[in-house]
């Protein structure tokens, strides 16, 4: 239940409700759209990218001088696990035709896509369970263009704009075109999309969509899609091999610059494994817990960055990587899930953000980093967030007049995670509204790719979250979706063909000496050993009492704490 | 702290929240984390209480949200016989309770060609067998902790009503605790995961605009209209993207 002193504003909202019903049930927008000035104001004020302290020149690799994520850039300038002289790659622990990094949704169809439509085996090598990935948890849909109405390329033209025209076009052309053909993939692999008595697929619409373009399952929709992919790996033994809690921590690249596979470490028995692979595909999703700018996040445990650093010390280049995506709503109350999701379809239904006095301020469904500013501005600009017992702030999202606009019943039907998350808390989101803010939520950019997948080193592909260019500075919902299905697949594809022909030298990881020289002349100095792969939520007096072993040179997962927001270890403090 | 409060005391820009150092009143209890005491918050989670105590989990956490089931968490309070279930995420901590997570639960998913099967009872007898052992007890119904008639849909499938099972089933995180605590050794998450498959791919009615669709695509009826936007610079394209109609 809430607190009795919101008691005051939460009658505002009751008292306005009716005249926002009346408007929500018109076909003109609830509350006048911004034009592409008002939205850049909002932006350049509000969005936490634009905050003086946000970004800072990353001092080596491939995007050196580039202005990135200070965090992004904390993780890049960090030291490797390993030193090439710790590995022994002359005799191989497993070797594969591809191997995939990261059992979410875009390496589950990359493998199946490998093994269906090119007779491929593949190695899904994953940090914790397989399907322990955002995919799992994202709720309110995926985009494609299906309905009469819609088309691919208007799709296009929705994602390109909510990006600002920064995208990379052959990126989006793919993305949407492909659209369609993934819903039919998922709905014969067994997915149970939302679908109308006659077996239309049931549109909603997402922030951003000129068109009702969001297909969903409940709000399940990336656990329905990602127990289907995993049950249908899971099905085939013999040419997917699927190695739970043994992440890589580096790529092996070969004599002639090729990436060749991966070394893997065994979460439970802390030992080092070499995979020799033709092809090797980072499919490890985002970076959530590095909790950027102190944000909370919607983000899975293991959303810690790891494909990105590893991808960059091997030499290839990142884009975008000075974007970060902060989800318009997160939990603000209760304290318990504060940063939990609150699916963009509550809005796509008719859910309308309000201030302390109950009146809207923002259209409900602008594109996300618009809708998240403008959250931020009424809130820190204006004055009209309601405060919460811990020191939060929040707005209200009014989510009782969905079932007044679809009937009785419809969010509990449509919305059961949401409606189960806020009864466990006394609160019923059909009678009150939920208390939000925005969440960090998604990396916009990533390794870049094209079209094919294909990354500046031969042989490394990447797809989903990891990857960088489609999205440009800012994702609309329901394309992260459509995304790791997309270039999953055309990851499976492409590596696959590779794989067929190229012969591999030998290998090496001199490239991390290499790394750690550059490190040396830059004069960074940071004790960060990455990939992180777990965030520590250990309170700061039992972390001053925990082992450090070895100075760090070679630390178990235990030990490879999130130093990133620890005064004590900053390596930002170090660092030029 | 929570781990919750612990991200919040990092700050975030709008909230007026003290910087100090976590000195702020903190009411503590006792719970026993796999039979070892430990203080920590009154209003933790389990999960945040678990790392409260300094542990690092590698099973038993995945997207703490309670969609993916890694936390599955089984429990007693004090001064009552009952094993209680719960997800670690979702789950609040209480005075004295004794608590130990579970980091997996072994089970034999069945392995099939999803286009030789057909969405009847056959299917649940050749892939599931276990399913007819049900005694219909109900343990598994009342360890769910998402509140699932899990009894009705093995019931379901038994007799092979597949859209049952898919809908009754439908919010699972395969948690496992059910299967668990089940005496005729029934594997329910597998079981219903296989029903809502055959569901999506046979029970459902299929879409005519998807199909044509799909051959548009292939037949290249936007290529081009993608050529044209595709050549647009940034300024038309905005012109044309801040005038379209919206439905």
């Amino acid at each position: 239940m809430y607190p009795d002193y919101m008691e005051e504003s939460l009658r505002k909202v009751v008292e306005s409700r009716p005249k926002r019903l009346e408007l929500a049930r018109k076909s003109d927008p609830v509350y006048p759209l911004m034009n592409a000035e008002e939205r850049r104001a909002v932006l350049e004020g509000f969005h936490p990218d634009f905050e003086p302290s946000a970004r800072r020149n990353v001092c080596v690799g491939p995007n050196k001088g580039e202005s990135l994520t200070t965090e992004v850039a904390d993780l890049l300038e960090s030291h490797s696990w390993l030193r090439s002289e710790q590995v022994d790659l002359d005799k191989p622990d497993f070797e594969t035709d591809l191997l995939i990094i990261g059992g979410g949704g875009a390496g589950c169809n990359a493998a199946l896509v490998a093994m269906k439509e090119h007779g491929m085996r593949s190695i899904i090598a994953t940090k914790l369970r397989m399907g322990d990935a955002n995919t799992m948890m994202s709720q309110g849909g995926m985009q494609a263009a299906v309905s009469r109405t819609d088309s691919p390329t208007r799709h296009y033209l929705d994602a390109i704009g909510g990006g600002h025209f920064e995208n990379k076009p052959e990126l989006v052309r793919a993305l949407t075109e492909d659209g369609p053909g993934v819903v039919k993939w998922l709905e014969d692999l067994g997915v149970c999309w939302d679908k109308e008595e006659d077996g239309a697929l049931k549109t909603m619409h997402g922030g951003g969509t000129s068109r009702k373009r969001m297909l969903s399952c409940r709000d399940y929709t990336g656990a329905m899609i990602m127990r289907t992919l995993m049950d249908e790996v899971r099905n085939h033994p013999d040419m997917i091999d699927v190695k739970e809690f043994m992440p890589a921590v580096e790529l092996i690249m070969d004599s002639n610059g090729r990436c060749a596979g991966a070394i893997l470490y065994n979460m439970d028995s802390e030992e080092f494994f070499v995979v020799k692979a033709k092809s090797t595909l980072i499919a490890t999703g985002g970076y959530g817990r590095l909790h950027i700018r102190g944000y909370d996040t919607t983000n899975h445990y293991g959303a810690t960055g790891d494909g990105l650093v590893m991808a960059y010390r091997a030499g290839a280049k990142l884009m975008y990587m000075d974007s970060v995506q902060y989800h318009p709503t997160g939990v603000s109350f209760p304290e318990q899930i504060a940063g939990f999701l609150v699916t963009e379809a509550i809005r796509g239904a008719g859910g309308q953000p309000l201030n302390k006095d109950g009146e809207l301020f923002v259209f409900p469904r602008e594109p996300r980093d618009i809708e998240a500013s403008a959250i931020i501005r009424e809130c820190v600009q204006n004055g009209n967030g309601i405060p919460t017992p811990s020191g939060r702030v929040g707005v209200w999202l009014d989510s009782p007049l969905i079932d007044m606009l679809h009937g009785e019943g419809y969010t509990e039907k449509h919305f059961p995670a949401m409606y189960r998350q806020f009864i466990r808390y006394g609160i019923d989101i059909t009678k009150l509204p939920m208390l939000i803010y925005p969440s960090l939520h998604y990396q916009n950019g990533g390794i870049e790719i094209n079209e094919r997948c294909e990354t500046d080193i031969p042989g490394l592909y990447v797809a989903g979250e990891a990857s960088g260019g489609l999205h440009g500075r800012n994702r609309l919902m329901g394309n992260s979706v459509l995304d790791y299905n997309v270039f999953g697949r055309r990851a499976g594809k492409y590596a696959s063909e590779y794989a067929k022909t190229v012969k591999l030298g030998k290998l090496s990881v001199a490239h991390l000496d290499a790394y750690e020289k550059q490190l040396a002349d830059a004069n960074v100095q940071t004790d960060l050993v990455t990939p992180i792969l777990l965030p520590s939520y250990a309170p700061k007096d039992v972390k001053k009492r925990q082992l450090v072993r070895g100075g760090n040179a070679l630390p178990g997962s235990s030990v490879v704490l999130n130093r990133l927001h620890d005064d004590m270890f900053s390596p930002a403090a170090g660092a030029k | 702290m929570t781990s919750a409060t612990a991200e919040k005391k990092k700050g975030r820009p709008a909230s007026p929240v003290d910087e100090g150092h976590g000195e702020v009143e903190q009411k503590l209890i006792t719970v026993y984390i796999m039979g070892k005491a430990y203080e920590v918050p009154a209003d933790a989670t389990i999960m945040g209480a678990i790392e409260y105590a300094g542990h690092q989990i590698i099973r038993g956490a995945g997207c703490r949200e309670g969609y993916c089931g890694a936390c599955a968490t089984l429990y007693r309070l004090p001064g009552d016989y009952k094993i209680r279930t719960g997800l670690a995420c979702m789950t609040m901590v209480e005075e004295g309770m004794t608590l130990a997570q579970i980091p997996s639960v072994p089970a034999e998913k069945a392995i099939y060609d999803i286009e030789q099967l057909k969405p009847n009872v056959t299917a649940i007898q050749q892939m599931y067998p276990t399913v007819f052992r049900c005694v219909a007890c109900g343990t598994c119904t009342k360890s769910c902790p998402q509140g699932l008639q899990v009894m009705d849909y093995v019931q379901a499938a038994k007799r092979g009503d597949i859209a049952a099972v898919m809908d009754l089933s439908f919010d699972c995180v395969v948690c496992g605790l059910c299967m668990l605590r089940c005496p005729a050794e029934i594997t329910q998450p597998l079981m219903g995961i296989m029903a809502k498959r055959l569901y999506g791919r046979y029970l459902r009615k299929d879409s005519p605009e998807l199909a044509e669709r799909v051959k548009a695509v292939e037949d290249g009826a936007y290529d081009a209209e993608y050529a044209e936007l595709m050549a647009m610079g940034r300024e038309a394209l905005s012109k044309r993207y801040y005038a379209r109609d919206s439905e």
